[in-house]
């Protein structure tokens, strides 16, 4: 299992749990298992082409991963973070 | 954001005092969509008094929020945040609990490449025609058109706009600065297939087979930004409007001026012509009243020099009209004197069912103002709100 680190923009899917485990080994598989656990939260991160949402950042095991097919490594660790911009 | 309650204490202004007749009811509900969330205004039946609710969904971009005419209760909004990406809440409550769509609407997967377009946010949801309940459509930016046949829970690519029509449009004018927009999307009420279509930049469009195919309408209309003397699209029209009694009657407020169409002609004709030259007939709202396909309201905003977009002079006045666009008449009265430079977006302007018709606007700056005699009078009903990006009138 891989531990994912939800920010409180996506609380509203994850009933305010800001940390939750779910299968995957790599990026893209951890985020399906999320959307399946929490519908729709895949979305507003990832969009209709498989681009990570600009203001997304995902660091797997403590390093920036770009895309999907990122691998998680030993670590196991997923960390969202939205990086908000402007007023 | 703590909740807000009316800003100032009620007063009669003049002319309010005739209770609301027709299908006035129990009063007037305003959908206010703002960019940090949404509020619901309910007014008595005088519509005096307003209580407002919300926020709901505080910190989201609320585009659009809509209520379901065909059944009074369902409501569908537009929203995003500044770093999560677009989705549409639905709530068939009235707007006590919200769910949101389980497939809110998203272009195809390119195949093989990543350079298929994505849905920055949606702007225009409408029902469909009162013969397909549950049915509505959605109009995106970059521009594209969406349709949901369940209450909004899933949408699907309009193919024939988002395949047929939009590559030629993105031919013509390219990536549009601040992002295309798909708005005023029309259907007739005499025939569900026959619905018309709005773009900005892009132009004004109809198709009579529920949109499998489009052709332009967009003769008459300036394009000053394109190099061609007549094009045949790639305007930029910021609303157009149909009257529901009266539907082959079209007015147009576009980047280029103020329009009218009267089908089954295909030609519009500049009304705007008709404006006092010291305000122009540049704005983005243009409202109908709902009984009087004569009568419509815009709201002028500076269009010189690099475009502030505030109102003429720092002067804040909505303009009508009760023959068409012939003649136009200030109303002003409420409205500051001096030093308002109110700024109004297109989708932030409203009239309510009530006779006499009410009339609402949302600024910028988060006031919100009404007029309960036809624009007559003008008072606020809300301050200090988020910057007002959509105002719908709802006659419960």
């Amino acid at each position: 299992m891989t531990a994912v680190l939800v920010p409180p923009p996506l609380h509203s899917y994850t009933a305010n749990v800001g940390r939750v485990e779910v299968p995957g080994a790599t990026l893209g598989e951890v985020l399906s298992a999320l959307d399946a656990r929490f519908p729709g939260i895949r979305f507003r991160m990832i969009d209709e082409q498989d681009r990570v949402r600009p203001h997304i950042r995902f660091f797997v095991d403590g390093a920036a991963a770009t895309h999907l097919a990122h691998p998680v490594g030993p670590a196991r660790e997923v960390m969202i973070v939205c990086a908000l911009s402007g007023g | 954001m703590p909740k807000k309650k009316a800003a100032r204490k009620p007063r009669k202004p003049r002319g309010a005092a005739r209770p609301a007749r027709g299908r006035s009811g129990p009063g007037v509900l305003l959908l206010v969509g703002t960019r940090k969330g949404a509020f619901l205004l309910r007014s008595d039946a005088s519509r005096a008094r307003w209580k407002v609710d919300g926020p709901q969904f505080l910190g989201q971009t609320v585009n659009h929020l809509v209520l379901d005419p065909r059944d009074g209760r369902t409501m569908l909004m537009a929203a995003k945040t500044g770093h999560l990406g677009p989705t549409v809440f639905r709530s068939t409550d009235g707007g006590k609990e919200w769910k949101e769509a389980s497939k809110p609407p998203a272009f195809r997967k390119s195949p093989e490449t990543l350079d298929g377009r994505s849905v920055g946010f949606t702007f225009a949801l409408a029902p469909a025609h009162a013969t397909e309940p549950g049915s509505w459509y959605a109009g995106t930016s970059p521009v594209g058109l969406f349709r949901s046949p369940d209450g909004g829970d899933s949408w699907e690519e309009i193919a024939g706009f988002n395949d047929g029509l939009f590559p030629r449009i993105e031919e013509k004018v390219g990536e549009v600065p601040g992002g295309s927009l798909a708005h005023s999307i029309l259907v007739d009420p005499r025939n569900r297939a026959h619905l018309y279509l709005g773009l900005s930049t892009g132009g004004f469009f109809e198709s009579v087979d529920k949109g499998a195919n489009w052709r332009p309408l967009n003769k008459g209309v300036a394009a000053t930004f394109l190099p061609e003397p007549d094009p045949e699209y790639g305007h930029d029209p910021h609303t157009v409007v149909l009257h529901p009694m009266k539907p082959d009657r079209l007015y147009q407020q576009n980047h280029c001026g103020l329009y009218r169409l009267d089908r089954p002609g295909d030609r519009w004709v500049r009304i705007g012509d008709n404006m006092p030259k010291e305000v122009g007939d540049i704005g983005f709202p243009i409202v109908v009243h709902p009984r009087d396909p004569d009568t419509a309201w815009v709201f002028p905003m500076d269009g010189t020099t690099v475009w502030p977009r505030t109102s003429p002079g720092g002067k804040p006045a909505v303009y009508r009209t009760r023959d068409a666009g012939a003649s136009w008449q200030r109303q002003d009265r409420g409205f500051p004197r001096e030093q308002a430079w109110f700024t109004v977006k297109r989708q932030a302007m409203s009239a309510d069912a009530c006779d006499p018709v009410g009339l609402y606007l949302g600024t910028t700056g988060g006031e919100l103002w009404s007029s309960p005699d036809e624009g007559r009078t003008w008072r606020p009903i809300a301050s200090h709100l988020p910057e007002i990006l959509c105002v719908v009138a709802a006659t419960t």
